[in-house]
């Protein structure tokens, strides 16, 4: 029992490329699905069954098991109205909550602001991945933006670490704010020492790590082991952005769906383990979330953009179960053949800045939306 | 002499992607008034080959929409060309014109875009409008194929104005309602749905008459049935568009100005610079190519050394011309392109019709670092050929204290001003190994690409 409340931790992984919501939340009890998936539909008797209709994808079975401890919200169908089932329009708009002009400024750069007006913390924000996620963008927040955790840093490809550390040290002279110089050189060397700061601060992550666990040779599971060793280090990140992709399963995705849900369970499965073993676990949720599902009829190899998809929310703080309604699959309630939303994103991020990061949502999400109580 | 060098360097560095001091040595022996005229008549030298560039990279024709392939193409361009000035016109135009694939998600149409820029970017500037009002990335994307007689659309007529010519605060939304209304009609061909199902079909411009309001249109105080061409024509007249037009070409080529949202409040940081240019714009009936011969020889320009913060995609090509090797379109092309994007300019990419925000907002904490990493990775590699030459350069001034060390490599890869403070920390550095000298060449050229990764790790080396 712990007396002090630790500061709620926001960690998203973004499943890029579209992932099939139909072939991860599987309605097997629904004739309507067997239909629509001639080609791709998961046999009866893989499907990972949670409760008299809905089953997970055969290789979620990791999933499963933190499901079955009342550790997963699944949200169905989220989306937003007329989609344009564009990937990077799409990003955009869940990246931004700006669904009809293009928007600029990221919902969890707005959320770090709020957690850190005067930028006490330059690891608010933590990204894993060599992109600029626009999610957590905003002119003065500052972002870590870590490749790979044990090579982040400035000057990281010289090789002698005594010749490094002295042109650090050099570096840091030269940042200095000096008498006379204007706004822009001020402000240069403002951000030079905040990035130092940052990158002195996360190295000591990998160096202080310990653990028991051996995370799965992946990618994603490369980049949550390395969310996992910042968390423990107790640096004061409160938002971790990464992803994982591409789901974009036109063609060929039996098995593309498969490696992609066996990375993904297996680096959740690792994540939470290795936070447990710390006693870090309890102030954590994992986001998951897709730019769109996929469409309900397959093309005979794999399945092209649709609408609505699930999101999914990970965590011992999360009150697990379905949240709303998955939509209708029957023909005349879908448009262009995809499923249609009934529940916009932007309530979904509500109840994760006001009920878990405890912010105001209305400026960030721009408006009032219905909000699943997954926590 | 030396002062030719510093303004030869200055002016490729604006004009073109900088230069390495063997060109900066040869260009300033013919001299600046030929140099500019070079510059401004491209096809006095070589373009870039971009067949051949295909015939090695073919997946780079007609890409598929992923961060970075439709870039690889151009960044192949930028780094190749000789026709330098013209290719950084077409860098120009895409922050101007800024059309991005992620809602167009067709990147060759983008390329077409960004080729038009190519083609007719340093000439007339109303044939330029006209053109761009009839492309087809550019009516998707700014929904000028929803723009229908019965049901105008004012996405474009709006940007028209306020981005692309004239600038906020110099029409009103009776205008911007005349101005759709102008351009409906103005279409794509073939409509198919955009649907990943039925693949990507090139798209042409289609003009549908039955389509358009040919109605009478009063525009910025005069009275017509004005169709597309003659509100470009009236805008063109407008002595706003000259003073936007000038405005851009000076934050581009001169010196930072504010972002362009502040424009109609804030004043230009030199008003006479900009209505010279504005002048020149409006007496030789929009030629672009006449207003850059002004610029160029203006001392405005000649005096505005280090004024501009470099944009990403100035960083990479920059380097990459530097350090030299990638003249050739080798592996790993596709890679490089993705680094303009992880510095915050995705090629291709702006995150609006607005365009990027340019000048110190460039630099957060994240794309400052990795500005400096990739310059001090790439010139820290004594095996690349740029850098082997400045080493050469440095070797044959024989042995070199501290100071004079310094200042050469200074030199060589500028000439760049620092202020003293960064001088000292330099020359500090330098001293803890002791003088330059030749006894070990690999451990003296390792010292010196040391060094020139301190120096492009400093904020002086962000700006040009």
């Amino acid at each position: 029992m712990t007396s002090t409340k630790k500061d709620p931790v926001i960690v998203v992984l973004q499943l890029s490329g579209g992932n099939d919501y139909l072939n991860t939340v599987i309605p097997y009890d629904n004739p309507l699905y067997r239909d629509a998936r001639q080609a791709v539909g998961i046999p009866d008797n893989e499907i990972l069954k949670l409760d008299k209709s809905l089953g997970f994808h055969p290789s979620m079975g990791v999933v499963q098991g933190l499901f079955q401890q009342g550790n997963v919200a699944v949200v169905h169908g989220v989306g937003y109205p007329d989609s344009p089932r564009s990937h990077f329009r799409s990003m955009d708009i869940w990246h931004t909550c700006e669904p009809d002009k293009m928007g600029t400024e990221g919902w969890l750069g707005m959320a770090a602001r709020d957690l850190d007006p005067h930028k006490e913390n330059v690891v608010t924000t933590v990204s894993i991945g060599p992109s600029m996620f626009r999610a957590v963008s905003l002119p003065g927040v500052p972002v870590a933006a870590v490749d790979n955790l044990e090579s982040y840093g400035l000057l990281t490809g010289i090789s002698s670490e005594l010749q490094r550390s002295k042109i650090i040290d050099r570096f840091s002279r030269m940042y200095s704010p000096t008498i006379g110089t204007d706004f822009v050189m001020d402000y240069l060397g403002d951000t030079g020492l905040e990035a130092m700061e940052g990158a002195d601060i996360l190295k000591v992550a990998p160096e202080m790590y310990s653990s028991s666990v051996e995370y799965a040779d992946s990618t994603i599971a490369r980049r949550l082991k390395n969310i996992a060793q910042i968390h423990l280090a107790n640096v004061g990140t409160r938002i971790f952005y990464c992803d994982y992709g591409s789901f974009d399963s036109h063609a060929n995705q039996t098995g593309m769906l498969s490696q992609l849900w066996t990375d993904v369970s297996q680096a959740i499965g690792d994540f939470f383990d290795d936070l447990r073993e710390h006693d870090a676990a309890d102030n954590v949720i994992m986001v998951l979330f897709s730019e769109f599902g996929r469409r309900v009829k397959d093309n005979g190899s794999g399945t092209d953009h649709g609408a609505a998809g699930a999101a999914f929310v990970i965590g011992d703080p999360v009150k697990g179960g379905f949240y709303g309604e998955y939509p209708s699959l029957k023909a005349e309630d879908l448009q262009q053949g995809d499923l249609v939303p009934n529940l916009d994103f932007r309530g979904f991020y509500s109840t994760l800045l006001e009920n878990w990061l405890g912010l105001d949502a209305n400026p960030i999400v721009k408006g009032v939306f219905e909000k699943p109580l997954f926590i | 002499m030396s002062t030719d060098i510093a303004l030869m360097a200055h002016l490729m560095r604006r004009a073109g992607f900088g230069a390495n001091r063997e060109e900066i040595e040869r260009r300033a022996a013919v001299g600046y008034d030929a140099t500019v005229e070079e510059l401004l008549n491209p096809e006095t030298t070589s373009p870039s080959d971009r067949l051949e560039f295909l015939r090695y990279h073919p997946h780079f024709w007609k890409p598929i929409t992923s961060s970075g392939m439709g870039g690889a193409g151009w960044l192949h361009d930028m780094v190749s060309t000789d026709r330098v000035l013209q290719e950084k016109m077409v860098l120009f135009w895409h922050q101007v014109f800024a059309t991005g694939y992620s809602k167009i998600d067709h990147y060759h149409e983008v390329i077409h875009q960004i080729d038009m820029f190519r083609d007719i970017g340093m000439g007339d500037y109303k044939e330029l409008l006209n053109k761009l009002a009839k492309n087809p990335a550019m009516i998707y994307w700014l929904d000028n194929c929803d723009n229908h007689s019965y049901a105008v659309n004012e996405n474009w007529g709006r940007e028209l104005l306020e981005l692309f010519s004239m600038g906020v605060g110099n029409y009103t939304e009776d205008d911007v309602r005349e101005c759709s209304r102008a351009f409906t009609g103005w279409t794509l061909s073939p409509m198919i749905p955009r649907g990943s199902g039925t693949g990507r079909f090139d798209w042409g411009f289609d003009y549908q008459e039955e389509d358009h309001d040919d109605g009478e249109k009063t525009f910025l105080g005069k009275t017509g049935n004005f169709n597309g061409e003659d509100i470009i024509e009236i805008i063109c007249e407008h002595p706003a568009t000259a003073g936007f037009i000038a405005r851009h070409l000076y934050n581009f080529f001169v010196a930072d100005e504010p972002q362009v949202p502040a424009w109609s409040v804030t004043p230009p940081r030199d008003v006479a610079a900009v209505e010279l240019l504005a002048k020149t714009f409006t007496d030789s009936k929009y030629d672009i190519k006449s207003v850059l011969r002004v610029l160029f020889h203006s001392d405005f320009f000649k005096e505005a050394r280090f004024e501009k913060i470099k944009s990403p995609v100035e960083v990479v090509v920059g380097t990459m011309r530097l350090v030299g090797g990638y003249e050739f379109p080798g592996p790993g092309i596709g890679n490089l392109a993705k680094e303009p994007g992880y510095m915050g300019q995705d090629l291709l990419g702006p995150p609006s019709v607005e365009g990027w925000h340019t000048g110190s907002e460039w630099i957060n904490s994240g794309t400052l670092m990795k500005r400096i990493n990739f310059t001090a990775d790439m010139v820290g590699d004594t095996n690349k050929p740029g850098i082997r030459s400045i080493i050469d350069r440095i070797r044959a001034q024989g042995d070199l204290n501290s100071s004079q060390f310094v200042e050469s490599c200074l030199d060589i890869l500028g000439p760049i001003e620092i202020q003293e403070e960064t001088k000292e920390q330099l020359v500090g550095h330098a001293t803890e190994s002791g003088d330059l000298t030749w006894k070990d060449t690999v451990e003296t050229s390792d010292r010196i690409a040391e060094m020139l990764q301190l120096i492009v790790a400093t904020r002086e080396y962000q700006y040009q």
